[in-house]
C-alpha cells in the first residue's frame, strides 16, 4: 500500500524503448488526486510516451508503474479515426463508458460544442474536434485525466477558457491530472507540479523552482525562464541519440 | 415442413444473415476483408480433414480456421513481412495444400464446384442445427465485447489507456470469425463467404449514420440477399453461393443509387 493514499499513479525510474533507442528513461513521478502535473520539453523529449506509460499502453517498460485506479480519461496528441466508420459526436461520446444522456450533455456544454451532439464526426474542424474529446475524456468523470496538449488547434479565446475549465475540473472532481502543453504561460500560472522532460528529466519541482533551473532555460531559452523568473545559466550537458547523457 | 431442401436452405441462410451482418460491418470498420478470405480459404484444408477422419465439418473447419489465425498472429510477431504478405502467405499455401490432399483422397467423392460455392442441397438438419445453436452464440459473444472491440476499433490507444482490454477483444473476435466461416461455409462456399460479409454491410455504410444503424441495414441486406439469391438458385438452378453473394451485389447497387439522390438533394 502506498503511503500517500492520494496517489493515483506513481512512475519509479520509468522508461521505454524502441529498437535499443530510448524515448525516454529514468522518469519518476507521481500524480495526486486533485493535483495537475505538467509535462514540458523540447519535440521528441518524451512527453507522449511518459503519458502512455503512465496510462499503461506501453507494457514492455524499464522501471515500474503503479496505477491505484481503473477511472480513467485521456485525451491523446493524435488520433486518427478511420471515416469508414458512420461516428456522430454522441457515438463518440458513450465510446468507452455507457453515459446518461444528461452527462454526455453536461460535458459537451462545458467545452463549448453541445450543438454539435448530432454531427458526424468527421465532419468537425480540428479545434471542434479537440473540444469534443476533452468532453469525452471528462464526461465520465474520472479519477485520472491524461491530457495530451489537449487545446490543440483551438482558438485563442477558447484555448483560455479550456485551461481554465481544466483546472476547475481538477477541483471540483478532485481528479489527478496529467498535462502534456506547450504553453509555458498557462503551465506556470495553473500548475502544482512541473516536469521538465528531454529524454529523462532535467528537472522537476513547483513551477516557480523549475523555472529557475538552468536546465529549464537552456531548453527553454531566456525568455521563458522570465515568465516567473530572471536567472542566468547555461546547459551542462548534451544528449546522445541513445538517450544517454554527456557532461560537457 | 423442414424435410424440404429449400426450406433448409432457406432457415440455414437467414440464420446466416443474422450473424454474417454485424460482423461484417467489423470486418469492414477493422479493415479484415482479406483476413476472412485467408479464414475461408483455409476452410478447405478443415473440410478435406473432416472427410478423412469422419468428422464434423463445422467443428473441423472452426478448429483449422483458429489455429491458421494463432499462426498469423505469431507470424506477425516474429517476420518483418507486411500483413498482407503474409495473410496471402497463409490463404494460398492452405489452399492448396487442402487441393492437395483432395488429390490424395481418391476413395472419397467431393463435389469440389459445392465446396468453393455452396451447395443448398447439401444443408442437412444437423447443419441447422449448428447455425441455430452457433449463431445466436457468435452473436451473444459480440455482444459481450462488443465496447472493448468497438472502441478499440475506433482508437485502440483510448481504449487500452481507458481500461478495456482491447486485445482479448480481438483474439475473441477472430475466433467469431473462424465460428462463423465454419457454419456457412455449405451454404455459401469457401470462396464467397467473405463476399456474404462485406457487402451486405458496405451497403448498410452507404444509407446509415451511426454504428448501431448500420449493424441493422447489415443484417436487413443480409436475410433479404440470402431471400432473392435462394429463389434465384432454386429458379435458375445456379449455386447458393454466387447467388446470394449476386443478391447482395444489386443492393448495393440500389444503395449507391440512394446516394446520389441525397447528394442531389443537398444541392
Amino acid at each position: 500500500m502506498s503511503l500517500n493514499q492520494n496517489i493515483l499513479v506513481k512512475l519509479k525510474q520509468a522508461g521505454f524503448r524502441i529498437n535499443g533507442k530510448w524515448l525516454v528513461k529514468g522518469v519518476s513521478l507521481e500524480i495526486e488526486k486533485g493535483k495537475i502535473v505538467t509535462l514540458i520539453g523540447p519535440n521528441g523529449s518524451g512527453k507522449s510516451t511518459t503519458a502512455k506509460i503512465a496510462l499503461g499502453i506501453y507494457k514492455k517498460i524499464d522501471g515500474e508503474v503503479e496505477k491505484y485506479t481503473n477511472k480513467v480519461g485521456y485525451v491523446p496528441q493524435k488520433i486518427s479515426i478511420d471515416w469508414t466508420l458512420p461516428l456522430r459526436v454522441n457515438d463518440f461520446m458513450v465510446l468507452t463508458e455507457n453515459l446518461k444522456d444528461e452527462a454526455i450533455n453536461e460535458a459537451l456544454s462545458l467545452t463549448g460544442v453541445i450543438h454539435l451532439k448530432d454531427k458526424n464526426l468527421g465532419d468537425l474542424s480540428g479545434g471542434e474536434f479537440q473540444r469534443v474529446l476533452l468532453a469525452r475524456a471528462i464526461s465520465k468523470k474520472p479519477d485520472l485525466l491524461v491530457l495530451d496538449e489537449p487545446v490543440q488547434g483551438v482558438d485563442f479565446t477558447g484555448e483560455i477558457a479550456l485551461y481554465e475549465l481544466i483546472k476547475k475540473i481538477s477541483d471540483e472532481l478532485n481528479c489527478g491530472i496529467l498535462l502534456i502543453s506547450h504553453d509555458l504561460h498557462t503551465v506556470m500560472s495553473a500548475t502544482d507540479h512541473v516536469v521538465c522532460l528531454n529524454g529523462h528529466v532535467c528537472c522537476s519541482g513547483s513551477p516557480i523552482d523549475v523555472a529557475k533551473n538552468n536546465e529549464y532555460k537552456a531548453l527553454f531559452g531566456e525568455q521563458a525562464s522570465q515568465i516567473l523568473t530572471r536567472y542566468k545559466h547555461s546547459h551542462d550537458h548534451i544528449h546522445t541519440n541513445e538517450g544517454e547523457i554527456k557532461k560537457n | 415442413m423442414l424435410d424440404d431442401f429449400f426450406i433448409r436452405a432457406l432457415v440455414a441462410g437467414l440464420g446466416i444473415a443474422f450473424v454474417t451482418g454485424p460482423l461484417g460491418c467489423f470486418v469492414i470498420w477493422r479493415r479484415l476483408s482479406y483476413f476472412g478470405d485467408t479464414l475461408a480459404h483455409s476452410a478447405l484444408l478443415g473440410v478435406t480433414l473432416a472427410y478423412t477422419l469422419e468428422f464434423n465439418i463445422a467443428l473441423s473447419v472452426f478448429i483449422i480456421s483458429s489455429l491458421i489465425a494463432l499462426i498469423l498472429i505469431q507470424l506477425q510477431k516474429r517476420t518483418n513481412l507486411p500483413g498482407d504478405a503474409l495473410l496471402g502467405l497463409l490463404a494460398h499455401s492452405s489452399l492448396a495444400v487442402g487441393l492437395v490432399v483432395i488429390g490424395f483422397l481418391t476413395f472419397i467423392r467431393f463435389d469440389i464446384m459445392g465446396l468453393l460455392f455452396g451447395d443448398i442441397l447439401a444443408v442437412t438438419t444437423e447443419d441447422l442445427l449448428i447455425i441455430w445453436i452457433g449463431g445466436p452464440l457468435i452473436l451473444l459473444i459480440l455482444k459481450l465485447i462488443w465496447k472493448p472491440l468497438f472502441a478499440s476499433t475506433v482508437n485502440y490507444e483510448l481504449a487500452e489507456a481507458e481500461g478495456l482490454n482491447p486485445d482479448r477483444a480481438k483474439a475473441i473476435f477472430t475466433i467469431l470469425m473462424a465460428g462463423i466461416i465454419a457454419i456457412s461455409i455449405k451454404m455459401v462456399g469457401l470462396l464467397l463467404i467473405t463476399g456474404m460479409l462485406i457487402i451486405p454491410a458496405a451497403m448498410a455504410r452507404n444509407i446509415s449514420s451511426s454504428p448501431q444503424s448500420m449493424v441493422i441495414y447489415s443484417v436487413l441486406g443480409g436475410l433479404l440477399s440470402v431471400i432473392l439469391g435462394l429463389f434465384t438458385s432454386l429458379q435458375f438452378n445456379t449455386s447458393s453461393g454466387p447467388s446470394i453473394i449476386a443478391a447482395s451485389l444489386f443492393l448495393f447497387i440500389l444503395s449507391l443509387v440512394k446516394i446520389k439522390q441525397s447528394i442531389k438533394l443537398k444541392n
